[in-house]
């Protein structure tokens, strides 16, 4: 339990009537990454709000580092680094002034805040608009200098709160690579995301919220196990031979084969070796196919299906109802 | 709780960082120096003729006045930065770092007395091009004035920090600064005597505090009759210091990006 870097136990928070936060908990190990997934509105933003110091919470236990974020709020906040979605850097001061500032006031002597400063400054390739206010980067660069400013003092457990929303591809991979090494080198990492492709890649465990509780918790592929294996999709050159299909294929699934406008849909234990029957088996059957593929479960597939929000699929049924009636 | 001397560094921290913006926003920058210029004029030569000052000459009537109100109104840069602060997130920010939770807002009312010292300097060189001439004042009353000044600048300071921190939005400060307080230094002897309005507003208007530094700096600056407006200022100060001052650091610890 020592060896948990971030500890969440029976969390709550309400703003008014709403329950932001009813009873969550997680837990991050020292020096690894934890995701918090979940769509809008899920609670997110809050929990982190509230282990950043910036929310007191209603009940529950939030600890950093054994630092609990009210007794010891004064401590924490020398042990975290936040990395907001709303870039928290200040427009009207250059990259360079705004990195000083923040360590500063981490209460560096100024030497060692503009030493410190500069050398954030090379790391994060912003040494050619060092000097320029804020309010000329580009979206990206602004990122990069908030988290930069979130690294200033080192700190051994940093959040970051979506850190690239709203980013273009190429800064979000080159923010990863970024991430990542901060992670190599032993921060434990506190990730929220929209975007499942991030926390696929990043987080070494991934807790899913929705409506303030925690519905699912386990790595990426624990989770993608939860849903089920892997799948087969072959499209038909005529619809009308979908019977056939699945009388054909039923042999070599491990369900029910489904049809849909033309295509056939086939749950399979694993992928070797099974494009190829598939078509031996079509074939025989004198079937001719237009397209196939195989699909493996991603972290979409495990969230729609959590959180209900699927537009098709049967997996979703069971959450339909509590999704009608909020 | 920080310690005086953390306090302190951090306060410097941010003064220097609102100080450094000023040159780098120039549409804030003319708002500053410009704005008074306009009001001495427009006063002064527009309206100035007709209005009864008695047996001053109304520029010698209205510059303390004017310079009461343009003071009291330099913390409005307070308002406005912090209410983008909190909805930029950059509180939030400051809020996660372990400094000292009052820093945020004197380093805020702290760079207002620097700009309020420009402020002076502007106004005065507008108030003498206008014709305004110190009568019967001693260099000492002189000083005092502007120390009663500085000091007026630094309460309304926190005053416009509440407003900023209560404010989701730059505009939002904004009309709050102009529709709720603006008009409370028209209901004073800031512009004309009280003694020429209706009843009502006469009342309101002598117990109006922008009476009471108007009326001190006149008897500072000009030779009216001293009454008890001087001390009563410092008076006002205070308590307004007192009441704000507190108000506003409290807010600022529970205060929400938007």
């Amino acid at each position: 339990m020592s060896d948990d870097a971030i500890l969440v136990e029976g969390l709550e928070k309400s703003y008014g009537s709403v329950k932001a936060l009813c009873g969550v908990d997680f837990a991050a190990r020292s020096g690894s990454v934890l995701g918090l997934l979940g769509p809008n509105g899920a609670g997110k933003t809050t929990a982190v709000r509230i282990l950043a110091t910036l929310l007191e919470p209603d009940g529950g236990r939030a600890e950093v580092t054994g630092l609990d974020v009210r007794r010891d709020a004064a401590e924490l906040r020398a042990r975290i680094g936040l990395a907001g979605q709303y870039a928290a850097v200040d427009e009207n001061l250059t990259g360079f002034e705004n990195l000083e500032m923040v360590g500063r006031l981490y209460h560096l002597a100024r030497p060692e805040a503009r030493s410190r400063a500069q050398e954030l400054i090379d790391g994060f390739e912003l040494t050619d608009a060092a000097k320029r206010p804020v309010k000329t980067y580009s979206g990206g660069m602004r990122r990069r200098l908030d988290l930069a400013a979130a690294l200033v003092y080192h700190p051994p457990v940093l959040f970051l709160d979506e850190p690239t929303t709203g980013l273009d591809p190429r800064s979000r991979l080159s923010l990863w690579d970024t991430i990542e090494g901060r992670v190599a080198a032993g921060t434990t990492v506190l990730l929220t995301t929209q975007y499942l492709e991030e926390a696929d890649r990043l987080a070494d465990r991934i807790v899913v919220i929705d409506h303030g509780r925690v519905i699912a918790e386990g790595t990426s592929d624990e989770l993608k196990g939860e849903i089920g294996g892997e799948r087969l999709d072959v499209r038909l050159e005529d619809p009308a031979d979908a019977e056939t299909a699945v009388s054909a294929l039923t042999g070599m699934c491990i369900e029910e084969p489904k049809i849909s406008d033309g295509s056939v849909s086939v749950a399979v234990r694993q992928r070797k070796g099974m494009v190829a029957e598939a078509v031996r088996r079509l074939d025989g059957a004198g079937i001719g196919i237009d397209d196939i593929s195989v699909h493996r479960p991603t972290l979409d597939d495990v969230f729609i299906s959590l959180t209900g929000q699927a537009a098709d699929g049967d997996e979703a049924d069971t959450q339909v109802p509590e999704e009608v009636s909020a | 709780m920080s310690s005086l001397p953390t306090t302190v560094s951090d306060t410097r921290v941010l003064a220097g960082r609102n100080l450094k913006r000023i040159p780098r926003q120039p549409d804030l920058l003319i708002a500053y120096t410009v704005q008074p210029v306009m009001f001495v004029l427009l006063f002064v030569f527009v309206f100035g003729g007709a209005i009864d000052s008695g047996s001053f000459d109304y520029v010698d009537f209205l510059m303390p006045g004017i310079i009461v109100q343009s003071i009291a109104f330099g913390g409005f840069v307070t308002a406005l930065g912090l209410s983008e602060d909190v909805q930029k997130g950059l509180i939030d920010r400051f809020r996660s770092l372990p400094m000292s939770r009052a820093a945020v807002l004197t380093g805020r009312t702290f760079s207002d007395v620097v700009l309020n010292c420009l402020s002076l300097v502007v106004l005065f060189a507008v108030g003498f091009a206008a014709g305004f001439n110190f009568i019967d004042s001693s260099v000492a009353q002189v000083l005092l004035g502007i120390v009663l000044l500085l000091l007026i600048g630094y309460a309304f300071s926190w005053i416009f920090a509440l407003v900023g921190l209560f404010s989701s939005t730059p505009e939002t400060a904004n009309s709050i600064g102009f529709t709720l307080i603006f008009p409370l230094t028209f209901a004073s002897s800031v512009f004309v005597p009280a003694q020429t309005m209706p009843d009502g507003l006469r009342q309101f208007a002598e117990a109006n505090p922008f009476t009471t530094f108007s009326d001190a700096l006149r008897s500072l600056w000009i030779g009216t009759p001293p009454h008890s407006d001087v001390w009563m200022s410092f008076v006002w100060v205070a308590v307004l210091t007192a009441i704000f001052a507190p108000l506003a650091v409290s807010r600022y610890r529970t205060v929400a990006a938007k």
